[in-house]
């Protein structure tokens, strides 16, 4: 079981937003990957969601998640590159979403798999928390990562994402 | 107005790349945005379509939904 982490690379977002957030370059000397997300959407509504890709690819991949909304609890399928939500630019000022991704055996040669949970926070009613289970279906070692918000919308200045190395000893 | 910009962190070197879309890019977010909006539009026509089915069979048949629920219960 892997039971260190190491800080890769961490980013701040910028005055003016962002469009995606990409970790390039990423070594195979670890076990797993750990992706920390804090992060707010521009624009309106109060979540949104945050898509995933690998090495660049936005095919072969697959999710099912399960959301509760404060008034109501499901699971789903679908979009396929969903990993979470994260706080919307309509809830309240200055909250960020969380989102912790864990993406065992990145560089291996089976299919990649992630879990993920992600939060997101607004002083009213609608609020939601995400268990995301997601496959990429593609036995290439990851050696980059990608988030981008939901279509129409960038991550908020002074969103950060911090991509650790977890291994053993 | 300058367009968008994507952040790119190389792990290998730690430079942070920030970088402005192409206009083909910003015409490509602009379009899926566009084809989002539709399907958005689209899946809640439908789920207000069924719902409106829905109450409209509940009348027909004189009962509530929570006496169709006990019915398949």
């Amino acid at each position: 079981m892997a039971n260190t982490f190491e800080l890769i690379s961490s980013v701040t977002v910028g005055a003016g937003g962002a469009a995606s957030i990409t970790f390039s370059s990423i070594a195979s000397t670890y076990t797993d990957l750990c992706l920390k997300l804090s992060a707010r959407a521009t624009g309106t509504g109060t979540a949104k969601s945050v898509l995933i890709s690998y090495n660049g690819s936005t095919s072969s991949f697959t999710s099912r998640f399960l959301e509760g909304n404060g008034s109501s609890a499901a699971s789903y399928t679908s979009p396929a590159q969903f990993i979470g939500n994260f706080t919307g630019g309509g809830a309240t000022a200055s909250t960020f979403g969380s989102l912790e991704i864990y993406v065992p055996n990145y560089a291996g040669s089976a299919n990649k798999s992630a879990s993920s949970d992600a939060v997101t926070e607004n002083n009213a009613t609608g609020a939601y928390s995400d268990l995301t289970a997601s496959l990429w279906s593609n036995t290439a070692a990851i050696t980059s990562i990608t988030l981008t918000p939901e279509t129409g919308f960038n991550f908020d200045q002074y969103s950060t994402a911090y991509l650790y190395g977890v291994k053993n000893a | 107005m300058p367009n968008p910009t994507r952040i790119e962190i190389n792990c290998e070197t730690g430079v942070e790349t920030v970088i402005e879309l192409t206009d083909a890019e910003v015409a490509e977010l602009a379009y899926q945005a566009e084809l989002a909006a539709e399907k958005k539009a689209e899946e809640e026509a439908q789920a207000e379509a069924a719902a409106t089915a829905k109450a409209a069979l509940l009348e027909k048949l004189g009962i509530t939904a929570d006496e169709a629920k006990l019915l398949l219960a």
